[in-house]
């Protein structure tokens, strides 16, 4: 009943958009677990320097228990995570995935469904479509991206989805016009949203000047997390001292020590990596805890957030 | 055996049931420490305990299964609306059959068969001589509605727990036995609300981080704590629709019955993710155990009296003790003359 890690192999690679490649992920024995549409993995790629671990929506049919497809956009600052999936992975490859977990779930309760995906951001859409058609739910998709980089699956998702698809190709100078949307909404309408932090920013912004209740607005945002300048982590108990570069995460330092905090998104939303902080402070980068929390500065989300002190005392108990 | 199927006892009117020293062997008691303090007390659902202990399998079926069937069909039928689902809830319900077939397949293959072939399901249940055949994820092919179908073959009760907004909704259950809680009222609510009541934990923020630890239970982690409380006679169902039928009970404790009278009730609750649905199974399987077979052990005859004795009186009314909790304290007190 415990699952820990899923081995799989690459049975298929393909590059679906100039910067974004899709990898078709079957399992080693056995059968994958069903899992809820807006679900991601956690892919551990094994690097030449280190372990890179990234989040990855899953894309296929839910209920499809033989594969599972996640898409990797090439990201140019990438830390190694998307370039090491677009140079060093080929079909025949195995690979450690987490079972899923899910931070971005349909409201099934709702009357209708909007949805709004930004570039890559259209993956976690991708498992939501076979279960909305399968309940025959009311829904919308709305597709932003540059034809020059992203917009992966579109002609597929329009031959599929006919009037209820709408693209927006910001290279052909194509605009959603968001106030529209917030306009015609009948009551009950739930949005998601994923794309880049802009997107989400100015969308649920717009939201809350139409009055539109923030329990109907959704969103994910893989935050991965951002460099910065290098420090030091002290663990209380043991005195331990452990050094975290300027391209690595706290998380990823402490588990290259051997130390294992728990963890699921590994972008600040889920709250499963928090640590408590004795003393040091905190540059607070997630979107989990509230802004009292943060204030106190005795918590940390390892996985995202970083130090603006040289060394930061932090209390994990193994 | 672990699974007798004894001729069936009662948890009403006559009372019939009892423990056999294995059943009492294998109580899961629920006390640490010597006193008593309300914490989260989650760890992963992993078997421990060793061979025939309550946490060796993800489902514990024991000699009492066809007894507490027994007790789930006579509610039910008083009172059909102690098992409801909303509609968004259908698919967590399969869900909840798929877990629960697998794993009592799995786990106890001589009394369960699950065979599969792609939706066409057998489902075979030699304890309760049941043979069916169903396409999985189509409620019209069950007898009965899917949670329905699942509860009358499980013992404990299952509640289905739909996700949104970092929140959690009681949207779905099958709840015959529970210790002074209603379906029907907390039906639709949320975690906060139905945990309104429960004293001296709100101030201490133990909902909010409970809720944030729940609201992120990943598939194939479930978790589990244990939940107790007493209750006069081996009643399964104290719920507040029957309150007028067990709560005058309280007042006939005295100290000649006490030990056979009151009942130290434990619940094994487990979360688990339900991989289809994101919904979270929150099953709560309940065992009733009289004091006078817990003194059988010393060691938990000791304890027990230390934690009764040092119980807040906050918690002493919220799990309505206030009327024979001296009476307990003193019995007690015999096996554990240091203190
Ligand atoms: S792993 Fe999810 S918040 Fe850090």
């Amino acid at each position: 009943m415990n699952i820990e890690q899923i081995s799989v192999r690459v049975s298929a690679v393909e590059q679906v958009a100039p910067t974004i490649r899709e990898f078709t992920l079957r399992p080693l024995s056995g059968e994958l677990p069903p899992f809820s549409s807006g679900s991601h993995v956690v892919v551990e790629m094994p690097g030449a320097q280190k372990i890179h671990r990234n989040a990855y929506s899953l894309m296929s049919d839910p209920w499809d228990t033989s594969e599972y497809r996640i898409a990797v956009r090439l990201q140019e600052d990438s830390r190694g995570g998307s370039r090491f999936m677009h140079q060093s992975v080929a079909v025949g490859d195995r690979l450690n995935i987490t079972p899923p977990a899910n931070m971005f779930a349909p409201q099934w309760e709702a009357k209708k469904h909007i949805l709004i995906a930004g570039g890559v951001g259209i993956t976690p859409f991708l498992s939501y479509l076979p279960e909305l058609m399968r309940r025959d739910a009311d829904f919308e998709l709305h597709y932003l991206y540059r034809g020059s980089q992203t917009g992966a699956y579109r002609k597929e998702l329009a031959a599929e989805l006919g009037a209820r698809y709408f693209a927006y190709d910001s290279d052909a100078a194509e605009r959603c016009e968001l106030t529209e949307l917030f306009q015609q909404r009948p009551l009950g309408t739930h949005f998601y949203i994923c794309g880049p932090l802009s997107l989400i920013e100015g969308m649920t912004g717009l939201a809350a000047e139409f009055g539109i209740p923030a329990s109907a607005i959704h969103y994910e945002e893989f935050a991965a997390p951002q460099p910065g300048k290098p420090f030091e982590i002290e663990i209380r108990h043991s005195g331990q001292v452990i050094r975290v570069g300027e391209e690595e995460s706290m998380l990823e330092a402490l588990e290259a020590a051997q130390i294992n905090v728990p963890n699921l998104c590994r972008g600040g939303v889920c709250g499963q990596c928090v640590c408590s902080v004795e003393s040091g402070e905190v540059d607070h980068r997630d979107n989990f805890l509230s802004a009292e929390e943060k204030a106190s500065g005795r918590v940390v989300m390892p996985c995202v957030s970083r130090a603006k002190s040289e060394r930061l005392i932090v209390d994990i108990q193994e | 055996m672990r699974v007798a199927p004894k001729e069936i006892q009662t948890f009403r009117n006559d009372f019939t049931y009892s423990n056999s020293p294995d059943a009492i062997k294998r109580f899961p008691f629920p006390f640490p420490e010597d006193d008593y303090r309300y914490s989260v007390n989650m760890e992963p659902h992993l078997p421990k305990g060793g061979e025939g202990s309550a946490y060796e399998k993800f489902l514990d079926i024991d000699e009492h299964y066809l007894s507490e069937m027994e007790e789930r069909a006579l509610v039910l039928k008083d009172m059909p609306h102690r098992c409801l689902a909303m509609e968004h809830m259908d698919l967590a319900c399969w869900d909840m059959i798929e877990r629960c077939m697998v794993s009592l397949a799995e786990d106890y293959p001589e009394h369960f068969s699950l065979t599969r072939e792609g939706d066409q399901w057998r489902w075979q249940n030699h304890l309760l001589d049941i043979d069916d055949q169903f396409t999985f994820a189509d409620s019209s092919s069950l007898p009965m509605p899917p949670l329905e179908y699942m509860g009358r073959q499980l013992q404990g009760d299952f509640a289905l727990l739909d996700q949104r907004d970092g929140d959690l909704f009681l949207d779905a259950g099958i709840i015959t036995c529970p210790a002074d809680w209603s379906l029907a009222f907390d039906a639709g609510m949320s975690f906060t609300e139905w945990h309104g009541p429960v004293p001296m934990a709100h101030s201490e923020g133990i909902f909010e981080r409970a809720l944030k630890y729940l609201t992120a239970i990943p598939v194939g982690k479930p978790v589990r704590r244990l939940n107790w409380t007493l209750t006069v006679n081996a009643r399964m169902d104290t719920s507040p629709e029957t309150y007028h039928e067990w709560g005058h009970e309280r007042t006939s404790v005295t100290p000649e019955n006490v030990g056979s009278k009151v009942y130290l009730r434990v619940e094994l609750q487990v979360l688990d993710r339900m991989p289809r649905s994101n919904a979270l199974m929150f099953s709560i399987r309940t065992y009733l155990m009289s004091l006078e077979d817990i003194v059988t052990n010393p060691e938990w005859a000791k304890r027990m009296h230390r934690v009764m004795k040092t119980l807040p009186a906050p918690l002493i009314d919220y799990k309505g003790l206030t009327r024979y909790h001296s009476t307990v304290v003193d019995y007690l007190a015999q096996f554990d003359p240091a203190n």
